[in-house]
Parts: structure tokens; sequence; C-alpha cells
């Protein structure tokens, strides 16, 4: 009961913040800014069920977007179904959704087998394949790419589809196919020799990490209504992949933390766009360096956590007054 | 016949260039086991240095493509110690994503401080030469003859000089090369300093032909020429030679059939099945997990 | 009955003979040892038997059925469980949930049910983790089931591991030098686990040791392995005394 009360909370704390928006006390700079935070929460959490859950390096993540984006683009600007506006986008999410997951799981069949780097050089490939595909289309647009997507989303259709992104993935891995997946990063032999069919899971958690980012990239299209190749470039899944890693590989909270972090950190620096990449590419490599579990590691952000967090702040606090206090003795003496 | 050996002429230049660059990869992976995802940024950084070397500072050609060499063989080396050699030890994982963080640092801090528009690359102007009914241009003959030297010079490196026959032990068996007194640091170091300057001789080759020089240029290239050195097998000299001349046949032969829009697709093709059928590659051995 | 028999098998890797002409035959409710010097192929026959490697050649049969080619988890399926000479326990899950995914293959609620926390989904999953509370209390480690599996002392992690295995309910387990690391004591009290563990839980045992004392008081019969292939089969008593044994181990004490 207690999680049904959490869920509501969350559900009612958006459709505030939408009442907010449509009142315009919120305005639409930053409604757009929470909208895009929510787009990235479903795109670092549906990430990390492939890299942080069940340990497989995918560096195509944009692709999955891309063909979320464009299918349900299509949906929307190129079918003519007579149907109300509200019904036509979730139809058009979900097939976007869907063919992205169907991707997600003819690239993860032959793929999967692979080793942690080889997989990453081939998920990449394949991202970058289906930028080419879609460049090349002309149905879409090809390289002018596609106009005129009606503008459906708005913030509250992004939050409601990241908390149904975040509870989907949250339960999953409270069930033993999600303890399956776990089982593969931990160790894959090991897993094996359990009973676990480990192919089988991954191509799963590819499958719904592309389902995921294929509805964020659907979402996106409503949104800025102008879809383009090179909005889905293998720097974007590396923005992407930031977010994972800085929030901690394994960890929801964090990768939620961390979206949100990254995406008020581009809008602060929306004016130094090419030096925002630059930081970001450091960040990744001094986070591998010097932290290389993000801010959560595997764990996530619970009460627990918290108390030990603001334990270890009020030590560094105390130590540091320490000091300061020994420092005024030597003074006074 | 005659389109057969032009675009074998056409194949093979484009496949050494392909070659100059999976050499780099597939002699890091050799050595250390990691799959230096920023290599294809030191091919874009060697055109760069190139063109800066010959618009810039006037120098003729060749001299340009020794001193592109010579840079990007300092940025190897500087690269390996500051963020691979941290990890060497550490996961798996952790130093593909340093690598990924490089290449993206190196492909944004160029279009920051360089700007994203492409650049003329100065071009020797064309000569075409007809040989049995064959054309074949100067520039491709400077591909070819630079490209072969190379190799040539490496299989010397590797083969017939003590430092390469430390890159061959620490490539076996790092910690009993340690223990026969090969310093195990300057041998990697060497090894990136040499991948990384035929990478950079492949760039300028690369601006030289094709004429225009950008900071995204190395993605595509560097995924290829990575295709080639897996397809050879991976941490297999040979094998780099042999599956960038495949490729850049490959490209050749499906360009020529008319499908040039495909060509770009080609190397993952090649990429899928080999993955599918023989992992390790042409000429590769297959090696498992110690369990 | 014959529970697992291995006809001629043999491993290459490259031009290596890991493995020649291994054959063995394990009974039902047999105790069996599989001993031999270092890098004699003991793991490498492991690891035919549970599919991690492919034989080169040779046959392998689990209750009268031919097992070659099938993956590890299916092996597992049928009935044969192992421990690795490594420990690969699942280091950042807790102890309960690496007991827990043990029980996966069981599992008969979809994807879709877990997500949606049906009635089924809840009914099993409490089925699940009061089995895996119960295995857990037979081996001790019932109060640290919240503990992270790298945070437990060494023997406690050997110990789950066997728990780990013994969850998929086998009626063959490979045990993988399971006393390395141990001192005197601890390896007695793994002795007498062993022995406790094959007549509650109906096991058949195949072990891997190198530790002589346990070997040769627990194994009914032992199969000596050097160079990959068998120099001698028998009792305790008969290896202790095979000149060929004594030799292949060069002076090791064989008592």
């Amino acid at each position: 009961m207690k999680k049904l009360l959490v869920i509501t909370g969350f559900v009612v704390f958006g459709v505030i913040i939408q009442f907010l928006i449509w009142n315009g006390i919120i305005n639409n700079y930053y409604a757009q800014v929470f909208t895009l935070m929510s787009i990235f929460i479903i795109l670092a959490t549906s990430l990390n069920l492939i890299n942080g859950i069940t340990g497989q390096f995918s560096l195509g993540h944009a692709g999955f977007a891309a063909v979320g984006g464009y299918f349900s683009a299509i949906v929307t600007t190129r079918l003519d179904l007579g149907l109300s506006d509200f019904t036509t986008f979730l139809l058009a999410l979900l097939v976007g959704g869907l063919v992205a997951a169907f991707a997600g799981f003819l690239i993860g069949l032959p793929t999967l087998r692979l080793r942690g780097d080889y997989l990453a050089i081939a998920t990449l490939g394949f991202g970058e394949i289906i930028r080419v595909l879609f460049l090349n289309w002309k149905y879409v647009g090809a390289a002018s790419g596609m106009w005129g997507i009606p503008g459906y989303t708005n913030f509250l259709w992004a939050y409601l589809v990241a908390v149904v992104t975040v509870l989907f993935i949250v339960n999953f891995m409270h069930t033993s196919h999600g303890r399956a997946c776990l089982s593969i990063r931990e160790d894959e032999i090991a897993a094996e020799t359990m009973g676990i069919n480990t192919t089988k899971y991954k191509v799963i958690a590819f499958t719904f990490g592309a389902f995921f980012a294929g509805v964020a990239g659907g979402i996106f299209a409503h949104l800025i209504r102008l879809l383009h190749p090179q909005s889905f470039t293998f720097m974007f899944s590396v923005e992407i992949l930031l977010m994972v890693v800085l929030g901690g590989l394994g960890s929801i909270t964090g990768s939620i933390a961390a979206a949100i972090l990254l995406t008020t950190l581009t809008e602060a620096l929306r004016q130094f766009s090419e030096l925002r990449m630059v930081i970001y590419a450091l960040m990744l490599i001094g986070i591998m360096i010097f932290r290389p579990q993000g801010l959560l590691g595997t764990k996530e952000l619970s009460a627990d956590s918290m108390v030990k967090w603001w334990a270890w702040i009020k030590k560094l606090l105390g130590r540091t007054k320490r000091v300061g206090e020994q420092v005024d003795n030597t003074k006074d003496s | 016949m005659e389109l057969i050996l032009q675009q074998l002429i056409n194949g093979i230049s484009l496949g050494s260039v392909y070659a100059l660059i999976a050499l780099g990869y597939t002699m890091v992976y050799g050595i250390i086991k990691l799959i230096n995802f920023a290599h294809g940024e030191i091919f874009m950084l060697g055109a760069l240095a190139g063109f800066f070397a010959i618009t810039v500072l006037g120098l003729p050609f060749f001299l340009a493509l020794v001193l592109a060499m010579a840079v990007c063989a300092t940025l190897g080396v500087v690269m390996e110690r500051i963020a691979y050699k941290p990890l060497r030890n550490a996961h798996r994982i952790a130093a593909l994503m340093t690598a990924v963080g490089l290449s993206l640092f190196y492909q944004s801090f160029t279009i920051y401080t360089v700007g994203a528009t492409p650049k003329a690359f100065p071009r020797i102007p064309v000569q075409t030469w007809e040989i049995f009914g064959v054309a074949i241009s100067n520039r491709q003959l400077i591909i070819l003859v630079t490209a072969i030297s190379l190799m040539v010079l490496l299989q010397f490196i590797v083969h017939k000089t003590k430092m390469g026959k430390a890159m061959r032990a620490v490539s076996f068996d790092r910690d009993a090369a340690r223990s026969m007194g090969i310093s195990v640091d300057k041998t990697i170091s060497f090894t990136f300093a040499i991948g990384s300057s035929l990478a950079a001789a492949a760039g300028v080759l690369f601006g030289m032909y094709y004429g225009t020089v950008h900071p995204m240029m190395g993605l595509l290239p560097g995924l290829k020429a990575f295709v080639a050195a897996v397809l050879g097998g991976i941490g297999i000299i040979p094998g780099a030679m042999l599956g960038g001349m495949i490729l850049g046949l490959a490209e050749a032969g499906v360009s020529a059939l008319g499908f040039s829009t495909f060509r770009d697709a080609v190397a993952f093709a090649i990429l899928i099945i080999i993955l599918i059928v023989r992992p390790s590659g042409l000429l590769g051995k297959n090696v498992r997990e110690k369990v | 009955m014959t529970i697992l028999k291995t006809v001629n098998l043999c491993k290459k890797f490259g031009g290596l003979n890991a493995v020649s002409d291994f054959e063995i035959t394990i009974n039902d409710g047999e105790l069996v040892g599989l001993i031999g010097p270092n890098g004699a192929g003991k793991t490498t026959v492991f690891n035919m038997l549970t599919g991690v490697y492919e034989p080169t050649s040779g046959d392998i049969l689990f209750e009268d059925k031919s097992i070659v080619g099938k993956k590890p988890y299916n092996i597992t399926q049928l009935g044969m469980a192992r421990t690795f000479q490594n420990i690969r326990l699942f280091k950042d899950l807790k102890v309960i949930d690496n007991v827990k995914i043990a029980y996966h293959q069981n599992v008969i609620y979809s994807v879709a049910a877990g997500v949606l926390q049906t009635a089924k989904y809840k009914k099993e999953e409490e089925e699940i983790a009061q089995k895996a509370i119960d295995l857990l209390k037979i081996f001790n480690l019932e109060d640290k089931k919240d503990e992270y599996a790298k945070n437990l002392p060494y023997g406690e992690q050997r110990r789950l591991e066997i728990t780990r295995a013994l969850a998929t309910k086998p009626k063959l387990l490979l045990l993988d030098e399971p006393a390395a690391g141990m001192n005197p004591q601890e390896t007695h009290q793994l002795m007498e686990m062993i022995r406790w563990i094959k007549e509650k839980f109906s096991l058949t045992v195949l072990l891997i040791e190198h530790d002589m004392s346990l070997v040769m008081n627990v194994c009914e019969r032992i199969y000596v392995l050097d160079y990959g292939r068998i120099i001698a089969h028998g009792t305790p008593n008969e290896i202790k005394n095979n000149p060929k044994v004594i030799e292949a181990y060069l002076g090791e004490e064989v008592c």
C-alpha cells in the first residue's frame, strides 16, 4: 500500500506542475526543460537496464530513439487515421516503441553473444547504420529531415511516461527475471551454470531498453516538431551513457538524478554548446578514472543511504570545524 | 576486365588507408587487450595536423606527413599515460568507457577550437596515367607507395628490432615479459606511438585524396578500420593489413556495381558476418576465457 | 545406476592435448574424487562436463543421455550443478539473492506478471524466498541473508557457493577444489559437511581436490589425472600405494 501511495504522490506532483504550466505560472521555457528532463530520464533508465543491470555495454541507444522518433512521426504525419489527438499520439508512441523494440531484438540476437568491447562497437555500428538509413530514406525527408510534426508532447505526457518507465524497471528488478539479468552482470559464466539462459535475458533486456528509448524518441519528436538524423548521432548515445555512468551503473535513482543534473547543466551551458561536449567528455573520462561507480554505484538512493551521506557530510564539516578551531587556538597563544 | 583492374586499384588504395588505421587498433589490442576507441580520432587529428602543416607552416607534402605522424605519436603516448595506464588493471568496461570519453573529447575539442566546418585539404594537382587501359592517378600512387613503405617498415620493426621483440613478448604474456627485464610501460608507450603515427599517416593520405578534413571525419573510417582489424583477426598484424585490403576491395566492388549509397553498409555487413561466423577473424586463433 | 559416464573424452587447445581418452563412470549416490598435479586438466574436465567447454571429441552421458553440445544452463536444468575453483559468487548481490537466482529455472510467472505484480507473482516470490531462507538456515547463513556476498568471510563464501549450487536441486554435484584456502580445521568441517549434504540431499558428488586428507577420508573411489590422462583408478587405499601416482606427484605426501 505504501508503494501505491508513493506512486500516486508522484503522479499528483506531475499533474500539479502541468497545471502550473497551463496557468502560465511556470513559463514555457521551464516547461520545455522539465519535459526534456523527463525524456532523458526515460533514455537514461532504459539504457541502465541494458548497461547497468544486465552488464551489456550498448553504445547505440540513439539509434533506438531515432527509430522510435521517426516511426511515431510517421503515424502522426503520414497516416490519416481520423482518431483524436490523444489516441493518435498514444498509438504513435506505442508504434515507435514497438518498432524500436523489434530493432533491438534483431540487433540483439547476433550481437549479444559478443564480449564487452566487441558488443560496444557492434552496437555503435548499428546505431550508425540506423542513422544512415534514415539519412537516405526519402519517405521521411532524408537529409532535409522531417518537418511539421504536431506538438502533442507536453510536460505531463513526458513525465507520466517517465514514471511508467521507472516503475516498470524497478518492478522488473524485483522479479526473478530481473535477478537473472543482474546475475549476468555479476558473473555470466556462473549465471549460466546456475541454469540461467543468458542469451535470452540479454535479448530481453536489450529489447525492453530499446522499447523505452523508442518511446522517448517519439516524445522527443513531438516536442521539437522536427526530426533530423543529425539529432541521433554517436554523441547523443554518449550523452545518455554519461548520465548512466554518472548516476552509477545499476542505480535507477542514480540515473534519474544524473539525467536531471545533466539536463540542467546542458541548459546552463546552452550558449556554449560546443564547450559543453568538451566538458561532458572530460567528465566521462574523469569519472572512469577517479570514481567509476558514479554517484550511487549499484545502490539506490534510499533513506538509509541518505542518512549515511548526511553522516559523511557532517563528519567532513566536523573535521574542518576542528581544524579551524586548532588554527584559532594557535593564533591566540 | 579493365573495369575489374580499375576497381582493384581503387580498392587497394582505399584498403591501404584502412589497413594503416587498422594496424593501430590491432597493435594496441594485442598489447593491452583494449579497443582504443579514440583511434579513429587520431586519424582525424593526423589529417588536421597535416592540413595545418601545409597551409600554416607551408611545409611540402611529405614533411607535413612526417610532422603529423610525429605529433600523433606523441599524442598517443601522452593519452596512454594519462587515461589508459591508471585503468590497466580495472574492469575492461571502465577502460572502454574512458576510450569513448576520449573519442568524444577529441571530436568536441576540435569542433570547439577549430570549428565544425570542413576545411579544404590542399591537394596535389591530379595526374593520371593509363597502364593496360587502367587509370591510376598520382594520388593513388602516393597512397600506395606510402602505405606499403610504412607497412614494410612496421614489419621490420616488429620482427627485426629489440623493441619489436619486446612488443611481441608483452602481447603474449605481460608478466613473463616483465620478469625477463622488459620495461612493459615503455613497450606499451612505443606501441601506442607507432599505432598513432600510422593512423596519422592514413589521415594525411585521406585528406590528400578526398580533399576535405573535418572534426567528425574519424568516426566512420575508425569504425570501418576496426571492422578490418576484426576481419583479419584482432591482435594480429598481418590480419589488419589483410582485413584492410579486403574491406577496401569490397567497398570498391560495391560502388562499381552501382550501390554506392550502401558503401558504408559494407563494413557493417562484414562485421556482422564475421562476428557470427568466425569471431576470431580470418587469421585468428580462438582464445577462451579461463574458467 | 550410472549417473555419469564419459566415453573417450578429449579436449585439445590448438596443438595442446589438455585432456585425452578420459573415461570415468559414476554411479548414483557415490562420492568420487578426481585428483592430480596442477595443470593435469581437472578443471578442464569439469568445464566439459558442465558445457562451458565443448569437447574436441568423445561423449558425455548424463543419466544415459548425451549432453555434449548442450548449453550450460540446459545441463544444470537436467540436474548437474557445480562450484568453482575461484569462487564465482554474485558479489554485488545479497546472499539471499545469490540463492534465489538458483531457483530461477523453476519460475513460472512471466515478465509481464512480474512487472504488474500479480497475485501469482507474489505467491511464487514468497515461495522462492522461503525456500532460500530454509536452505540458508541449513548452512548457518540465514542471519547474513541481506549481506552483500562480497562482504562475507572466505569460508562463508565457499559455503554460500555450495548452498547456491544445491538450490538448483542437482542430482550430481561437482565441487572444484572446495577446500582451497582452508586450514586443517576448516577442511575437516568441510569434509563433514560434504558427507552430510550427500546424505541429506540424496546427491552424487564428484570432487576435485588437492588436499589429500580430504580426498582420502571422504571419497569412495578416486581417479588420478596426469597430463590429461587417467593414470590410476581405485579406492583410496589402492591409490595411496600406487607407484604411478606417487611418481606423478613427485614426492608429495600421498597419505
